[in-house]
């Protein structure tokens, strides 16, 4: 794997080709707020509060650092006043459509937006598609998508009808950053929500301990994938 | 059946679509349109039915059904108005053309009248700009139209 | 059909066709684009073929569907050739004096001549027309003369010469170099040097590579895409042909906006058509170039014309952008190099391998080469397609070519570059058309659509127009364009609504800088600069707006009054029966006035007033005069 020197923030460093701008930067611990990025899936470059500004030859640009790859000579400025009224907005952007939102008021303190001029809202979902892209990539099952177009977009069950693809693992609600998509284990049920849809599971009850512990759907599912026998999972991990 | 609901959709002939287009996911949007073509809309059992047959999710199906304004996942009314609000019609007064027929009609812009007759659509450019403002009703163009002649129109569809 | 297996093949055929034809032979040209099919050309090609039948001159007389001459204003268009008299508005009841008279007895037919509107003579012959004259129609020309549908009229015009000189004098390097060497630039908004890009996706990795046609053209007012994509489909085929030999692609994608449904059916035609003839397929003309394409709709979305998102809607997804940071040339369609060109572009090759470089960069400016073809639409006399040379100045096309505003009204501004261009006013009318000189004043040349506006269009309106426009285009992934949009939009619609405050200009200059630079991709990164010019240019109108609570072009309804002049009044009924929420009072004989209260502003009363009696008026920024008292209203007639 061949490997570029940039300079990120006065600091040189070399990173591996097809890394991103934001992983070279992880690396040396130069911190960029990010909202739709997770190490762990592909990035998005949705909320572009990751921006960072380039330099070459004379000209400057503005990117996502989640997704610019990697090149020979980059200068990257992480902070510059341009990069921070780009987050400053987008922040007092979002404030107004999630005025509740923990994360969304965290960077606001961050960056000193003390209030938004505009109207305010009442979601709770940032649209990040984190939980889309975990059902995807992890769960491997496309139980859940981004429907519908522009300011109308939301993160939707086909039909926004309980969702037959869905194993109920969880994936979903574990990366939700806001916690628009709840999980809750409910007695022999577990249910997975978001604003406007709900899926519930039976929990498959352990043959030994009597406990309730995963998603019948989901040890299908991987019981299927996996080529196991009819009773794998009859008994609990803890039991077994 | 109520009228302007479309017929039922029939597995065979969402096989033989199937088979037309060999069963490739990238041509979703193409079997979506023969599927809105033949049905009036986009039955829920007919993106169940290419979801299986493409082996695609069926929230990827929906997402994009829900995405484009051409395609309709609730029922279309019998007869299809769309009214051209492109800056060319815009100019030549398109939005008095498209309050003329939301009056007429009874509906909003993207719904579908009570009674299962019109669907009343907004089109973001048809490319008959010279002729400004423009209205179509099933594929049938009127051009250089004014909000006097909407309901003359409208009144020969039954 | 056997297939043409060598350029000689065709050549042959091509002599063949033009021997079994008669120049001197009367051809009836009707227009039958979808501008004129909106004006009922349908019938006048029906009964054209009645009179033709009736005066017993069936197999001596053609009749030809052809496509758009561009000159839709005065539609439904008629050439009768050879002699290439224009007809212009001709309605059905016309065809039997056409057929008589101009067939028969090769006499004019007056009243459907082009007259001029100052000086009133009459023109018969492009070459005289101002409209036509004025342009240089390398790719429009073709249109009057030939049946989008019949493959053979394309051959007898010499149409797929190009490729057999292609393939069989030129490496596919050589084209590629003339292509570049030719320097043109993409056509469909971006001006991006095609040449470069087709080398980029030639030199990237990968064995298997795509070429596409994008004929989405979202652009709304814009249908120049339309005209050569249902008017002379087989000149697009053979550009992407051609390029795709250069590029080293055996796999073309044609996307067609799912609005052009004529479109897409005459392309249907000629693709089969071309692989009938063996323009398509394996080893096409003898060579060992393979190459085959198909046709993919679009279903609705502006954003989908972007390229990337394109790319990904032919994939079969959710037809969204990309992050563009690696180039769609190297990494597009399933991450293959894929090289995407508009409708225009491509048309545009055929006549730079025929004619060669040399020829396509002695036409236009240093930095923008050849024709373009642009939609002049809005408030122009003469609205419909021109094709002209880079380098004509703004003044020229709108005047010159487009005969000026109609009903004596001032110019205000032309929008050129569709949601991503801007407006330019009057004091640079004199700017030549040219892709670095239109963004030097905040517009651009986008992929050619030219709105023409006068002086009652409210410059604030159309700022809301376009960015509600892209509100509703947007795909919603990026929070910048998104939310930034839909904001923008809120403030101008409480501004055309009258309630506009301090500080809202400011406020959508700092939205609209931060929209432009953070956004994914370009929708929302060009989307401000219709708001950036409008205020550039136009502040006073916002001003007039926030500040007055005015609309200076009495557009915005919620800042004007109509109002019925009693003196010019005469009591007829015709707005009181019209009026939709019953706002008028009067009766027989006794002058009407509007209740204030009532009156929704929707302008019909206005729009139905007889116009000799001109009664109702628009009034903006001043009071409503109270209606006279009962007893000036009733109008005595009749005897004394």
């Amino acid at each position: 794997m061949k490997e570029v020197t940039l300079n990120i923030d006065g600091k040189e460093t070399k990173a591996k080709e097809g890394m991103t701008i934001l992983e070279a930067a992880k690396e040396i611990g130069v911190r960029i707020p990010t909202l739709c990025y997770h190490e762990g899936l592909s990035p998005y470059g949705a909320c572009r509060i990751c921006s960072v500004e380039i330099f070459r030859d004379k000209r400057s640009r503005v990117v996502a650092s989640c997704t610019y790859p990697v090149e020979e000579g980059l200068v990257v400025k992480t902070d510059t006043e341009r990069i921070i009224d780009i987050r400053k907005m987008i922040i007092e952007l979002l404030l107004a459509r999630c005025p509740n939102v923990k994360v969304i008021q965290d960077l606001a303190l961050e960056y000193g937006v003390k209030e938004t001029r505009f109207e305010l809202e009442n979601e709770n979902c940032i649209l990040c598609g984190l939980c889309v892209r975990a059902c995807e990539e992890i769960a491997g099952v496309g139980a859940i998508s981004l429907v519908n177009r522009g300011t109308r977009r939301e993160v939707a069950t086909p039909y926004y009808e309980p969702s037959t693809a869905c194993i109920g693992c969880g994936s979903c609600a574990y990366v939700c950053p806001t916690g628009a998509i709840r999980m809750e284990d409910k007695g022999d049920t577990r249910i997975v929500q978001g604003s406007n849809w709900k899926t519930e599971f039976k929990l498959k009850k352990c043959e030994v301990c009597g406990n309730y512990w995963a998603p019948e759907a989901q040890l299908e599912y991987i019981r299927e994938k996996a080529n196991l026998p009819p009773d794998f999972f009859d008994v609990c991990p803890n039991c077994k | 059946m109520p009228e302007g609901l479309a017929k039922e959709v029939k597995r065979e002939e969402i096989e033989a679509l199937l088979d037309k287009y060999k069963r490739q996911p990238s041509q979703l949007i193409s079997i979506l349109h023969d599927i809105q073509a033949k049905y009036n809309w986009l039955p829920k059992e007919a993106l169940v039915q290419i979801s299986e047959g493409m082996d695609i999710p069926l929230s990827r199906a929906y997402s994009v059904a829900s995405f484009y304004k051409a395609f309709k996942i609730t029922p279309r009314g019998r007869h299809l108005v769309r009214i051209c609000l492109g800056t060319a019609c815009h100019v030549r007064g398109g939005v008095r053309i498209m309050e003329k027929a939301e009056e007429v009609l009874g509906v909003d812009g993207g719904e579908t009248t009570p009674d299962m007759k019109f669907t009343l659509e907004r089109v973001n450019c048809l490319g008959c700009c010279a002729l400004g403002p423009v209205m179509v009703v099933d594929g049938e163009y009127h051009g250089k139209i004014v909000p006097t002649k909407v309901e003359e129109i409208l009144k020969n569809y039954d | 059909m056997p297939k043409l297996n060598s350029p000689a093949e065709l050549e042959e055929l091509r002599q063949d066709i033009l021997s079994r034809r008669e120049p001197n032979k009367p051809c009836i040209a009707i227009c039958a684009g979808t501008g004129c099919r909106a004006l009922g050309c349908d019938r006048v090609i029906a009964t054209f073929k009645e009179e033709v039948r009736k005066q017993g001159l069936v197999g001596k007389v053609d009749i030809k569907e052809t496509g758009c001459p561009g000159f839709c204003e005065k539609g439904t268009v008629v050439v009768i050739y050879p002699q290439g008299i224009c007809y212009f508005q001709v309605k059905p009841e016309d065809a039997a004096e056409v057929v008589s008279q101009t067939i028969v007895a090769h006499k004019v037919v007056d009243h459907l001549l082009y007259i001029d509107p100052i000086t009133n003579e009459k023109a018969a012959y492009e070459k005289d027309i101002p409209f036509y004259k004025n342009q240089m129609r390398l790719l429009l020309g073709n249109n009057s003369k030939l049946d989008p549908r019949s493959i053979d009229d394309y051959i007898a015009l010499g149409g797929y010469s190009a490729l057999a000189k292609a393939l069989s004098q030129m490496t596919s390097e050589q084209v590629l170099e003339e292509v570049d060497k030719a320097k043109l630039r993409g056509r469909g908004g971006g001006g991006f040097p095609a040449g470069r890009k087709w080398k980029t996706t030639r030199n990237a990795p990968g064995e298997i590579k795509y070429v596409i046609v994008n004929c989405d053209e979202g652009d709304p007012g814009a249908f120049m895409d339309r005209a050569i994509m249902e008017g002379n489909p087989h000149s697009v085929l053979e550009g992407l042909i051609i390029g795709a030999y250069a590029i080293g692609s055996c796999e073309g994608f044609i996307y067609v906006r799912e609005e052009y449904p004529l479109a897409v059916e005459n392309l249907n035609i000629a693709i089969k058509q071309a692989e009938d003839y063996g323009f398509l397929g394996e080893n096409i003309l003898g060579s060992d170039f393979n190459f085959t394409v198909s046709i993919y709709r679009g279903a609705g979305a502006f954003v989908s014309g972007e390229s990337s998102a394109l790319m990904t809607a032919i994939e079969g997804k959710v037809g969204e952008p990309r992050s563009k940071y690696i180039h769609t040339s190297e990494k597009g369609i399933w991450d293959r190099p894929s090289n995407l060109n508009n409708v225009e572009t491509w048309a545009n090759v055929p006549p730079i391998i025929n004619n060669g470089a040399d020829w396509f960069t002695s036409i236009g400016t240093e930095g923008s080469k050849g024709t373009k073809i642009f939609s002049l639409v809005g408030k122009v006399n003469n609205t419909g397609l021109v094709e002209v040379p880079m380098g004509m100045t703004l003044r020229d096309i709108i005047y010159k070519i487009g005969g000026g505003i109609p009903e004596g009204k001032k110019f205000k501004a032309v929008q050129t570059g569709g949601p991503s261009g801007g407006v330019i006013p009057e004091q640079f009318l004199d700017t030549l058309v040219d892709y670095d000189e239109l963004i030097k004043l905040g517009s651009m040349m986008g992929s050619g659509g030219m709105i023409v506006m006068d002086e009652d269009t409210c410059m604030v309106d159309i700022a809301r127009y376009f960015i509600d426009f892209l509100n509703d285009e947007s795909c919603g992934k990026c929070a910048p364009c998104r939310e930034g949009l839909k904001q923008m939009l809120k403030i101008l619609n409480r501004i055309t609504q009258g309630e506009g405050k301090e500080g809202d200009i400011e406020l959508l200059e700092e939205l609209s800088r931060i929209v432009a630079d953070s956004s994914l991709c370009a929708l929302g990164g060009t989307a401000p600069n219709s708001v950036l010019t409008t205020i550039k240019y136009f502040r006073d109108e916002y001003e007039a707006h926030i500040k007055e609570k005015r609309c200076p072009a009495k557009v915005c309804r919620s800042l004007l009054s109509y109002y019925i002049d009693p003196e010019k009044c005469q009591a007829c009924l015709i707005c009181l029966r019209n009026c939709p929420v019953g706002a008028i009072n009067g009766g027989k004989n006794l002058i009407h006035y509007i209740d204030q209260e009532k009156c929704t502003r929707c302008g019909t009363c206005m729009e139905v007033c007889p116009s000799r009696f001109n009664a109702v008026e628009k009034i903006a920024g001043q009071a409503v005069p109270e209606p006279p008292l009962q007893e000036a209203r009733v109008i005595h007639r009749g005897k004394s």
